[in-house]
């Protein structure tokens, strides 16, 4: 018994500050989170509960609802863009070229800009003025002969949740580039020769070689990019402001009930993202779990 | 199988492991004028790409030199007629309380949580107790969650245990969320430290914090690189915490930030030059510790 306790006392105490302290402000306050939402909390006062009401006021709120199809269209755009791109450059990279370093510098400096920041550019860049008064991307495709293609960008109320994704796919883009790189440079040297010697074609080495090997960082990029996705906020304060209808997703819309004061409803849409994030991470936290345990 | 991004950290955190440099082995028929189209065509897209990535870059340095009257329509994309420096000196006007604070908030941030994320990655990875695994991976979770999920109540604890609003409040926020990232880095980090090294210290007798003192901090200054420069960046681009904790008045650079950019009467050449000045510090981190934040980023991927 005492040297149990010798062997387990001194580690739990080292970590013992952490596990207080995500004990309390990740789990507890989940808790309390939840349990905000089921009550009519009015700026921190609350009289008692009521129930789901405030998930039915939510999902009966067009707004709201236009909002979580936005995110969704959103995190679309944003994981097939940052994979399409991150692994295009990856590859055209991959067998080392002349200045690579500068390359891989540069496609990855938008990560250090914080969404703020870039938000002020991309505003700009996609003004939505055409003709005479046309700035930004508008302006820059008229005078490549791309008039045509010039558009309402995030104003637009089917697709301006789109042009958002636009700023973020440039951002992330290099993010995802490095971790294919990682991917590429992680198989072995042998696999390929091995494949070429039997013959294989570029595109079978690339189909049943490489592909294969490189899955598993996708599936992180996905889980990374799409769960970063689903808590959008910065970038569309910076765009296009709170208030903008055709830019809503949950995040604007938990601050905009944060600061009108209805708590409640503002804690039901944190649970409503953390139940989406979780379907997404939980699995990938368990698979992980499971891969530490079997070492 | 999934493992692979936080598997995949070591070699890289370290620095000293550096990933071997694979010669380019030339696939067959890498010569002749089919592969020299191919490799044009290649460097082509990359110049191609590179050109798209720092499109918004020059927007903002040309922009920010322009006076009033030339940011019109007409040259949106021009050059500056001539250089003018008044929008840098509004933005700085703007902006300088908020960058020293800014940098009052990072400094203390980074530190207390790689500190705290060493000793626990030292406890998970090397002074294991049994259950290591499942804290571990509770920890992680807590890296993933949405902050709203937790933002209201957050908002009544905090005024609860009396923290100011503003900067005293954002440090004791960012060193609490920063936790999972900060012990994951040590955690892989560590694991490369051969286990018989622990081993012959507990043999010789010497405790837990004996040995992390004298064993493993002596070898962690890497992995505090990481820690660090992770912590500084995402606490200095926050938003979130920042719009629920803070204001303009106390706030740090992001929110100075989104009210010179957000005004009504829109002040582009002044906009421009603050989100320049807003973003410099991590930018000079990234330029020159570049490949410490390259590891940061594969440790880290998995923090949004």
């Amino acid at each position: 018994m005492f040297t149990r306790i010798r062997s387990w006392g001194p580690p739990v105490l080292l970590i013992a500050p952490t596990l207080i302290l995500l004990g309390i402000f990740v789990y507890g306050l989940i808790g309390a989170g939840v349990w905000t939402s089921l009550t009519d909390n009015v700026r921190g006062q609350t009289t008692g509960t009521v129930g789901l009401e405030n998930y039915e006021n939510l999902f009966n709120d067009d707004t709201f609802v236009y909002s979580l199809r936005n995110v969704a269209m959103y995190t679309g755009a944003f994981v097939a863009g940052t994979l399409f791109f991150g692994f295009l450059w990856a590859w055209l990279l991959e067998r080392g070229a002349r200045g690579e370093g500068i390359f891989r510098a540069v496609y990855l400096f938008p990560m250090a800009v914080s969404f703020v920041a870039s938000g002020v550019v991309w505003r700009w860049l996609l003004n939505s003025n055409t003709g005479e008064q046309a700035s930004g991307l508008n302006r820059l495709l008229d005078m490549v002969g791309l008039g045509f293609l010039q558009g309402q960008w995030w104003t637009h109320e089917g697709w301006g949740i789109l042009a958002i994704a636009m700023p973020a796919i440039w951002q992330l883009s290099g993010y995802v580039m490095a971790l294919f790189l990682a991917g590429f440079r992680g198989i072995p040297e042998e696999l390929r020769e091995a494949a070429r010697v039997d013959g294989a074609t570029e595109w079978q080495l690339y189909r049943h070689v490489l592909f294969p090997q490189l899955s598993p960082v996708a599936l992180s990029a996905v889980i990374i990019i799409g769960h970063m996705s689903l808590k959008v906020f910065d970038l569309i304060m910076a765009v296009a402001g709170q208030t903008n209808y055709t830019t809503q997703v949950p995040g604007t819309q938990m601050w905009l009930k944060y600061t009108s004061g209805e708590w409640a409803e503002a804690a039901a849409i944190g649970t409503v993202l953390l139940l989406v994030v979780a379907v997404l991470i939980v699995p990938y936290l368990i698979s992980t779990y499971r891969a530490e345990r079997r070492r | 199988m999934t493992t692979t991004v936080l598997e995949d950290i070591k070699p890289r955190v370290d620095g000293k492991a550096k990933k071997p440099k694979t010669k380019p082995v030339r696939p067959p028929g890498s010569k002749g004028p089919r592969a020299a189209a191919v490799r044009t065509i290649r460097y082509a897209l990359l110049l191609f790409f590179t050109v798209v990535v720092l499109i918004p870059a020059y927007v903002l340095l040309v922009t920010s030199f322009k006076s009033g009257a030339e940011v019109s329509p007409d040259t949106a994309w021009a050059l500056p007629e001539n250089w003018d420096t008044s929008g840098w000196e509004r933005a700085w006007e703007r902006l300088s309380d908020s960058l020293g604070r800014t940098f009052l908030l990072v400094v203390p941030a980074a530190l207390l949580s790689s500190v705290l994320g060493s000793m626990n990655g030292f406890v998970l990875s090397k002074w294991r107790f049994r259950g290591a695994d499942l804290v571990f991976t509770l920890i992680l979770f807590g890296m993933f969650i949405p902050y709203q999920a937790v933002m209201i109540p957050l908002v009544e604890v905090i005024d609860t245990m009396g923290f100011e609003r503003g900067i005293p409040s954002l440090i004791f926020i960012h060193v609490v969320y920063g936790l999972p990232i900060c012990t994951l880095i040590f955690r892989n980090y560590y694991a490369s430290i051969p286990t018989e090294v622990i081993e012959s210290a507990k043999v010789d007798g010497a405790g837990m914090l004996r040995t992390y003192f004298s064993i493993v901090l002596p070898v962690s200054i890497p992995g505090f690189v990481v820690t660090i420069i992770w912590q500084f960046t995402s606490v200095w681009n926050d938003y979130l915490f920042a719009m629920f904790f803070s204001s303009a008045q106390n706030g740090p650079v992001t929110i100075g930030l989104n009210f010179l950019a957000a005004g009504q009467l829109q002040d582009y050449a002044a906009s421009m030059a603050g989100a320049l000045i807003a973003s410099a510090p991590t930018l000079l981190v990234y330029i020159i510790l570049g490949r410490w934040f390259v590891g940061g980023l594969m440790a880290g991927s998995v923090k949004g």
